[in-house]
């Protein structure tokens, strides 16, 4: 089954990758890759974060140029110098970042990524035929700035749609979409391979993989391990094949007690303090001891901002607004609640949980300097920072949570995504807080150092601590949760028995099924 | 022909140290260069300009005299920097720290005790910090760019002293030259030997010695270090980005007040209308120059006192103009800046064949 | 020439050097890069056209020297900040410092000689209109130059596809970068653009406005005009407003002094300082119109990945 090495007859692919490797100075993020990829075909590209997706799909698109290796473009050989080259040959790319600018229009935006001959005319008419005729409905002149995320996906679709590709390379599309909209998107995909366009699709969602691709070709650590029929295997043989091994089973013991609430939203309003943030309306929640709460939701539903409402980051006039362990703490600084055995851990590692060109030690005494650590504080005044305390938390953080680096006090940003996650994640842990609020537990880890924490963040609870988890992926949610809301558009709606709510209704939640009229239309 | 940058791993702790030494060779191959386009012997020239000047107590002194200044004002600004604020204006706050201070030689002549010159000090801090303390005000509140209010600030704190010198404050007794009254007694700075250092050098390097522990050892230091690199990550800290910025405007402000009321207390000896060559531009090289470490600034004022000292000497010996001083510093924080990005990247050159 | 003419005329000719800059300077910050060399590279221009002016005796090749001088020194600034990612507001400090300096040692043996001035052009019978001829059409070429420069900037920004790549790359590198655009190239390109607007307004003070060499002769309109592209929210129109209120404030301040209003001239000279600064606040209370403008990725360096 397993079979990279595949016989290539001429005029059978569209497109064809013949050994190509990459270097990045020493490190080899592509090796040897062979893939072939036939016209009218979905075809997936599988693998972990770090697996060398991403520097494949940029080599094939222009916007990286391999160290060697071929790249045969119906059946001819061809060199990519750059994306604009790529697009001429047929080649489209929607990327996972979505390339657009903010203060530019739909129109703009679009334009930017046309080759000339296709800009000329009256381009807002055809993007608005264009986006309708494939049920991609867009606003040729609004500004991308005050569109949701569903519709730049939309945009950046179209503007690949408009030049009509022989060739669609989409960049983990649905990691931002509802499951109703993922499905609307899958039907826009069948009907291009109908029409001839083939379809080069990265994910790491298994069960979506399994039903829309014909082909899959799964890589890891820059190699091509497997070219499989995605149709013949289950999500645990393609995930067997991404990671390598088996992948932890994570242990969770259902029907033990809760305790009292220890984390309470109670009619939470927050404006945002950025023009293009999310207002909170009336957000109110109950934590309690023992139990995991998940928050789901569309990115950039407000999940940032009531992570900083919670963790106090910006602080709300209302006392009452945030209660931690029975202390109404609304104007409390982040410290303030840390003090009260609070911990949190925000979405960005790098430049938010974390500073990229500090040590770790520096970024422990980050979100530690408040707090003491076995009765002892981490600094005295003007005497200074008690660095050798430092280092045995360190220590002990590396050792509890499996934090590999290079040295044993290197710069944060000299780890990999999944060794600094564990790190951040290992440092709040590590004071075995109360109350936990931790916004995208795994984003962007493999699933080794995935499992560990989840896992990890199991057990706090299992300790009588109460765990708010807010996460875009709902894998990671039913793993995880006892307890289930959906956030949208600033608003949360009710609080769901996690056993009670299905994938589907999570996705019609996502989508504002909850919102109160008045304030959906005000936003 | 390409240049690429490869991000190193980890910070390269030899280009660290050796970026400013390059720098510095940098600037006196270029020197060389642009002395012999003037038609100036290049290498005899250069050993006026950089040697010359340690060759003679009476010289050495000098530089002590003008390190002083650069050093108070260079370690206020390698914290500032640090911070990520730009607090570009310290010409101004010197100028307003030495208008505030002459206020008790001009207006108390008669009272002579150490405590005046104490008073002279704390006066001279609290203008440099007041005048620092408008565009630090207008950036927290009104989200202006310090920089351009900063720096606006010089040239009306400067034509503020020419005025007051030329006006109420000029000495009647003075042949209507646009000059305070002479300060004497305890309203100058004392000096040291029989030359002209003064205690405002021994004051800088106690205090870079005091900052250099701040940035490094306390939770203060780390505070203006994490807001400067990453605000989020300071708001997540807990760390106040408004109050970084208001500490890091009135520290600068206050410490090159207090080089302005040393210079016209010490050096100078009364108000002037002009009463520093620049030292609050050339401190901003001397904090680059220095690392932004404290104890980095001690020796970066050292080299630019130097800097100064030999413009002179190249001028009086070899009747070069005294701007070959400007040219000199311009480069060199050019070179810095240049050099310092080997501490971060690798630099490699790409051949038209597009292998690396 | 009547006395409201000649107001007008000395507000035009205060004016021209600060909206030469400045125009230049907004199109460097609409692709993203802050460049505060401005001083310095004004400084170079003034100079070198001074120089060039000199040597040849003709003032316009003066004019093109220092616009070549003002390119010159503002491609150190691209090198280092573009191709080295350096700090961009420190490395426009060094060229400031360095074009402050190095027209001080250049500019040393012209200080005191009679300067050369460019010629108006009056053009024919419409400069002889009663009112407005001589304010219209009887200006020096390059108060028409700086009004052609800006109404081109406009144009080309808000019409012209080079205008929305330009657009694009200040607003989002990552993006420009992904969709093929060579940010790196375009920014050099702007700032060499700035390069040129600044020598060319030295030039305007040396061989214009002033026709001599006489030492930090750009006394701050540098960071005026960098004060007035924040003002202008980055658009051209405000920004062309803005330089004509300026000037017009520069103007107020000489003509009280010459008036002998009873004011110390040291208060009417702080006046654009003064007036720069209030500009800043005024404009900064009304946050949502900078908003959509303020190109996004405003002075950081951006790294290709390869």
């Amino acid at each position: 089954m397993s079979n990279p090495q595949h016989a290539s007859e001429p005029g059978k692919y569209l497109l064809e990758v013949r050994s190509l490797s990459k270097l990045f100075g020493d490190f080899c993020a592509n090796d040897q890759i062979n893939l072939a990829i036939e016209a009218g075909k979905i075809h997936a590209l599988l693998g972990e974060n770090g697996a060398g997706k991403s520097t494949l799909v940029k080599m094939i698109y222009g916007a990286l140029q391999p160290t060697s290796g071929d790249i045969i473009w119906q059946a001819n050989t061809i060199k990519v110098d750059n994306p604009a080259a790529a697009r001429e040959l047929g080649i489209g790319m929607v990327f996972q970042h979505f390339s657009l600018f903010e203060a530019l229009t739909v129109t703009e935006n679009i334009s930017l990524a046309l080759p000339p001959q296709l800009r000329g005319g009256d381009l807002s008419q055809r993007i608005a035929e264009l986006s309708s005729n494939y049920g991609l409905p867009l606003n040729p002149d609004a500004l991308v700035a005050d569109l949701s995320v569903g519709e730049r996906q939309r945009i950046e679709i179209v503007r690949c749609l408009l030049q009509e590709p022989r060739l669609l390379i989409m960049d983990e599309p649905t990691a931002v979409l509802t499951p109703q909209e993922a499905d609307a998107l899958f039907g826009t995909l069948n009907r291009l391979t109908s029409e001839g366009c083939a379809v080069l699709y990265i994910s790491h969602r298994l069960e979506e993989v399994k039903q829309l691709c014909h082909d899959a070709t799964i890589l890891r650590h820059g190699e091509v391990v497997a070219r499989v029929d995605p149709q013949a295997e289950t999500a645990a043989t393609l995930a067997q094949h991404m990671v390598g091994s088996s992948v932890h089973e994570i242990k969770r013991q259902d029907g033990h007690d809760t305790g009292n609430n220890l984390l309470q939203l109670i009619n939470l309003n927050q404006p945002a303090d950025t023009p293009f943030g999310v207002d909170l309306l009336d957000v109110n929640l109950q934590v309690r001891s023992g139990e995991i709460v998940a928050i789901a939701g569309v990115a950039g539903n407000g999940q940032g901002e009531l992570f900083s409402a919670i963790s106090g980051e910006t602080t709300n006039a209302d006392f009452d607004a945030v209660i931690i362990d029975d202390v109404a703490c609304g104007q409390l600084s982040i410290n303030g609640r840390r003090q009260l055995s609070a911990a949190f851990v925000p979405e960005e590692r790098n430049g938010h949980g974390a500073v990229a060109d500090c040590p770790l030690t520096d970024n422990i005494l980050l979100s530690r300097h408040a707090v003491r650590d076995q009765g002892e504080a981490l600094h005295k005044g003007w005497l200074g920072i008690d660095h050798q305390h430092l280092d045995n938390i360190n220590t002990r953080i590396a050792k509890a949570y499996d934090v590999r680096s290079a040295t044993m006090d290197a710069e944060a940003g000299s780890l990999s995504g999944g060794n600094l996650q564990k790190f951040v994640v290992g440092r709040e842990l590590d004071r075995q807080p109360r109350v936990l609020v931790i916004n995208q537990p795994t984003w962007g880890v493999d699933a080794g150092a995935a499992a560990l924490i989840r896992q990890a963040l199991i057990d706090l609870s299992r300790q009588g601590s109460a765990i708010l988890v807010i996460s875009q992926d709902l894998d990671e949610i039913f793993e995880l949760a006892d307890r289930v809301a959906v956030i949208s558009r600033g608003q949360l709606s009710e609080v769901y028995a996690a056993q009670d709510l299905s994938r589907e209704q999570i996705g019609l939640l996502m989508s504002g099924a909850h919102e109160k009229p008045a304030h959906a239309t005000s936003s | 022909m390409q240049l690429i940058l490869e991000k190193r791993a980890q910070a390269s702790a030899i280009m660290n140290v050796a970026s400013p030494v390059l720098a510095i060779l940098l600037t006196v191959i270029l020197g060389g260069i642009i002395f012999a386009a003037m038609g100036q012997p290049p290498l005899k020239a250069l050993y006026i300009y950089f040697i010359d000047p340690l060759t003679n107590m009476w010289s050495i002194e000098e530089v002590l005299v003008k390190a002083a200044p650069l050093i108070l004002i260079g370690i206020g600004l390698a914290v500032t920097f640090r911070a990520n604020v730009w607090n570009i204006g310290a010409e101004g706050q010197l100028t307003a720290g030495a208008l505030l201070g002459a206020m008790i030689p001009i207006f108390f002549a008669e009272w002579q005790s150490p405590l005046a010159l104490l008073a002279m000090f704390a006066l001279g801090m609290i203008g440099g910090a007041a005048l620092a303390a408008i565009p630090a005000l207008l950036k927290i509140r009104f989200g202006v760019n310090e920089i351009l209010t900063s720096l606006m600030l010089v040239y009306i704190a400067q034509l503020l002293l020419d005025w007051l010198v030329r006006g109420p404050w000029k000495d009647p007794h003075g042949y209507n030259f646009p000059k305070s009254v002479a300060f004497d007694g305890w309203h100058l700075v004392p000096m040291f030997g029989d030359g002209r250092v003064h205690l405002g050098l021994f004051i800088a390097l106690a205090l870079a010695v005091v900052l250099f522990w701040m940035m490094n050892r306390t939770i203060k230091g780390f505070e203006i270090k994490v807001i400067g690199r990453a605000p989020r990550a300071g708001a997540f800290a807990g760390f106040s980005k408004t109050g970084t910025v208001w500490f890091c405007f009135l520290l600068s402000g206050a410490l090159a007040g207090l080089a302005g009321i040393i210079e016209v207390a010490g050096p100078i000896g009364q108000l002037q209308p002009r009463i520093s060559p620049s030292y609050g531009f050339t401190a901003i090289i001397v904090a680059f120059l220095g690392r932004l470490n404290p104890i980095g600034v001690i020796f970066a004022g050292l080299l630019l006192a130097i800097s100064y000292i030999g413009g002179e000497g190249v001028q009086i010996e070899l009747g070069v103009s005294d701007k070959t001083a400007q040219v000199f510093q311009g480069m060199l924080l050019f070179f810095i800046l240049m050099c310092d990005t080997l501490i971060h990247y690798r630099v490699r050159f790409l051949g038209a064949k597009g292998a690396v | 020439m009547t006395a409201y003419e000649t107001i007008i005329l000395t507000v035009i000719t205060a004016s021209t050097p600060l909206l030469l800059a400045a125009i230049g300077e907004l199109v460097v910050e609409r692709a993203g890069v802050l460049n505060l060399g401005i001083e310095g590279m004004m400084a170079m221009g003034a100079v070198s056209g001074f120089a060039m002016a000199q040597v040849t005796g003709s003032a316009w090749l003066g004019v093109l020297f220092a616009m070549l001088a003002g390119v010159a020194i503002s491609m150190l600034f691209a090198f280092l900040t573009q191709s080295l990612v350096t700090n961009q507001v420190a490395t426009g400090l060094s060229i400031t410092l360095l074009g402050l300096g190095l027209s001080g040692l250049i500019g040393g043996g012209f200080v005191g000689m009679p300067g050369i001035k460019l010629d108006y052009v009056a053009i024919p019978v419409l400069s002889e209109l009663p009112l407005v001829g001589k304010l219209i059409f009887g200006q020096d070429p390059l108060v028409y130059i700086s009004i052609l420069l800006t109404v081109g900037v406009a144009y080309t920004l808000k019409k012209t596809r080079i205008g929305l790549i330009i657009r694009a790359v200040g607003q989002n590198h990552h993006s420009a970068h992904a969709l093929g655009y060579p940010v790196i190239k375009v920014r050099y390109a702007c700032i060499a653009f700035g390069g040129l607007t600044s020598g060319l307004a030295g030039a305007y003070l040396s061989l214009v406005y002033t026709p001599q060499w006489i030492e930090n002769m750009t006394a701050g309109r540098g960071w005026i005009a960098l004060a007035l592209v924040v003002f202008s929210t980055w658009l051209p129109a405000r920004l062309a407003a803005g330089a004509y209120l300026f000037g017009g404030v520069w103007i107020l301040g000489l003509y009280a002094q010459g008036m002998g209003v009873g004011i110390p001239s040291q208060f009417l000279s702080s006046l654009p300082y003064l007036a720069t600064i209030i500009a800043l606040i005024v404009i900064s209370t009304n946050r949502r119109l900078s908003v959509i403008n303020t190109p996004a990725s405003l002075g950081q360096g951006f790294v290709p990945d390869r």
